[in-house]
């Protein structure tokens, strides 16, 4: 018998779930587990009424409302009538089908990427997917999750499986020691202004080394999750003692002694040694700081202490065009920097950063301080159980003391789809995944940054190295 | 979804030399509360075409009535951030049959050729020959033939990728549902053992 190939996780899982490969096609990729939600499922759901098929497995199939719904007054009806639309015709979806759904006022509402791990629906060693592109967040457990369009939804949705090309494998490795004040969204923020919002286009990164190893579970989701903002099919992190305490219990894990056969299996996941990856990138830890964006694209980031480059700087000519078109839209000049720039919205939430221990962290700064005159801070818990968490730990006490907003969970001013918008020309520290023009709003300013930084800013008033407040 | 079939198509174009046009410029958030697929055509990059008080932005390629046709051309990484699929349905509802840049994101690309609108990625050099061509001349016309996978301008042209699967797919006008149904017993299977 010859010894088989090593081979990465990525690879590992993502043939083990191959029904059919076929000489010019793309693969048959099975789906263990399937979120949807109100914005990028109802045609989906029409196609299969079109063609009268039913969901082919409803138990791989969770839903959840979050886009558009309001953080405030949750338990009465959504004002807006096309938003309100939306979320009754998932209802009606999920029920006509017979889809679990986690509506408005249920325990477990909330992001659908937060709630996918707290419910133990997100497993080592799983292939998942979304109508949503931040679905690269489960890789944190050591699967393969990533986004997907409507016309995929419902390849899901009725055959389990979906049609993709297989793709290329980055690994990216951190080691040393993190900084004073740098979290995970730093280093993620760091890892794409090295490499640029298209840098990882075409691949499947996974996460490795000392400094990621080091993270909780919650702080690989971070990672994880901005995947997709270099362009990467998505980005996993191996599944380890840390992933398997985070796993014991949760309320769709499985239970006693299967979780411990489980834990077996998934034992059996991490990367072969001597798998050969298409590109290996590796950072220090101890280069990264606490980073921030100024423009337009979420490479478009920069230690909180540096400048913005100046047109001469950029390496490409053609894009210069773009970078002044950016630096123009945020209202901010080449070459000059952010520190000390007044802002006017904090924005603490999404599903890059909503859990409990971004709450604790933004909690942390926080504690027995004020918020500057000049903003607006909203803190919107990424579930009802993280919610129910922060209640739990008085962390609510310590917001509206500072006089901070915690509000009811959803996506809220992450896309500007719903009620929670920042105006017109306001600038906003966000500690959202997209600083894309109008993204929090029509013509909002959005600069990206950890909820540390976001939290000091909300105390200063002003753009703040967070090193200076710990 | 399948719909219409595509093989040769010869249009003038409109460019767009942006890089990095991200899903949220293609359609905003705010625009994606319909249940249905039509009707996105009307929004598309609505702002930048529209100012905040509904007026035609004057110096925006769309509002330009010298440029119009089926192929929009666009800088490198046309596509990139969110995976609304809208965007792809915009596009095509506004009409463009096309998009040529010189590279796209991964999930718009997929939502593209699911909707019979055909991604062709070119080299930056032939990129900017187009864009050259289109602006000198607004009447240029650019043809795409996805037979021979070729793309062509004022004589000058270059081959492009696809591959052979979606290509027969966009030729005849099917789609991957139709396939993946077709496996419905190996899956069943598979489900179970899993």
């Amino acid at each position: 018998m010859s010894e088989q190939k090593p081979k990465t996780i990525f690879e590992k899982i993502w043939d083990a779930h191959v029904v059919k490969r076929a000489d010019g096609y793309p693969d048959a990729l099975f789906i263990d587990r399937h979120f949807i939600h109100e914005v990028t499922s109802p045609q989906a759901f029409d196609g299969l009424r079109k063609r009268g098929i039913k969901v082919f497995n409803v138990n791989r199939t969770t839903a959840t409302a979050d886009h558009n719904v309001p953080t405030k007054d949750q338990h009465l009806p959504i004002k807006e009538a096309l938003s309100r639309h939306q979320v009754e015709t998932l209802r009606k979806n999920c029920k006509e089908f017979g889809v679990e759904l986690y509506d408005l006022g249920h325990p477990f509402q909330g992001i659908v990427h937060i709630i996918g791990p707290e419910l133990g629906l997100t497993q080592p060693g799983m292939t998942m997917v979304c109508g949503d592109s931040h679905t690269s967040t489960h890789g944190a457990f050591g699967s393969v999750a990533f986004g997907i369009g409507t016309s995929e939804v419902e390849q899901v949705l009725a055959t389990q499986c979906i049609l993709q090309y297989k793709p290329k494998t980055m690994k990216i490795e951190i080691n040393g020691k993190l900084g004073k004040g740098v979290v995970s969204k730093d280093i993620i923020l760091y890892i794409i202004s090295k490499i640029s919002a298209s840098g990882a286009t075409g691949f499947f990164v996974e996460y490795a080394g000392d400094a990621i190893r080091n993270l909780s579970m919650e702080a690989r989701m971070t990672i994880c999750n901005m995947s997709i903002e270099m362009g990467a099919r998505g980005g996993l992190i191996a599944p380890d003692e840390t992933t398997f305490r985070y796993m014991k219990g949760r309320r769709f894990a499985p239970q006693g002694e299967a979780f411990d056969k489980a834990v077996e299996k998934w034992k059996q996941l991490p990367s072969d040694e001597g798998a050969v990856y298409d590109v290996v990138l590796k950072y220090d830890a101890a280069d990264i700081e606490p980073m921030i964006t100024y423009g337009t694209n979420p490479g478009m980031g920069m230690k909180v202490t540096d400048r913005i480059p100046t047109v001469e700087e950029l390496k490409e000519i053609n894009e210069q065009a773009s970078f002044k078109k950016s630096l123009d839209y945020m209202g901010l000049e080449p070459g000059s920097a952010l520190l000390g720039k007044p802002v006017d919205y904090v924005f603490i939430g999404s599903c890059t950063n909503a859990r409990i221990e971004d709450l604790r962290l933004v909690a942390s700064i926080v504690k027995g301080k004020k918020k500057a005159e000049n903003v607006e801070v909203w803190v919107i818990p990424g579930s009802k159980q993280v919610e129910e968490q922060a209640l739990k730990e008085g962390l609510n006490k310590v917001f509206e003391e500072a006089g901070f907003e915690l509000r009811g969970p959803g996506c809220s001013a992450c896309l500007g789809m719903n009620e929670d918008k920042v105006p017109p020309g306001k600038y906003c520290i966000s500690t959202s995944n997209r600083n894309f023009e109008g993204r929090q709003g029509p013509k909002s300013r959005t600069f990206l940054a950890s909820p540390l930084s976001a939290a000091v800013a909300a105390i200063t008033g002003k753009v703040t190295d967070v090193r200076e407040f710990i | 979804m399948s719909k219409d079939k595509f093989t040769i198509l010869k249009s003038t174009a409109v460019p767009l030399p942006v890089e990095n046009i991200d899903t949220d410029q293609i359609i905003p958030a705010r625009f994606l509360k319909a249940t249905t697929r039509e009707g996105f055509g009307e929004n598309l990059f609505r702002d930048w075409r529209f100012t905040s008080d509904n007026q035609p932005v004057k110096d925006f390629v769309l509002n330009n009535p010298a440029f119009g046709g089926k192929i929009l051309v666009a800088g490198k990484n046309f596509g990139c951030g969110s995976s609304r699929e809208h965007a792809a349905w915009a596009i095509y509802d506004y009409g463009f049959r096309v998009v040529v840049s010189s590279f796209f994101a991964d999930i718009f690309k997929n939502n593209a050729l699911n909707n019979a609108v055909l991604p062709v990625v070119v080299s930056d050099k032939f990129l900017q020959t187009l864009l050259e061509a289109i602006q000198q001349n607004p009447k240029t016309e650019v043809t795409v033939d996805l037979i021979n996978q070729q793309i062509s301008v004022n004589g000058k042209s270059e081959k492009f990728e696809i591959n052979a699967y979606k290509k027969e797919c966009l030729i005849n006008g099917y789609d991957d549902i139709d396939y993946l149904l077709s496996l419905n017993k190996e899956i069943r299977e598979f489900d179970l053992a899993h």
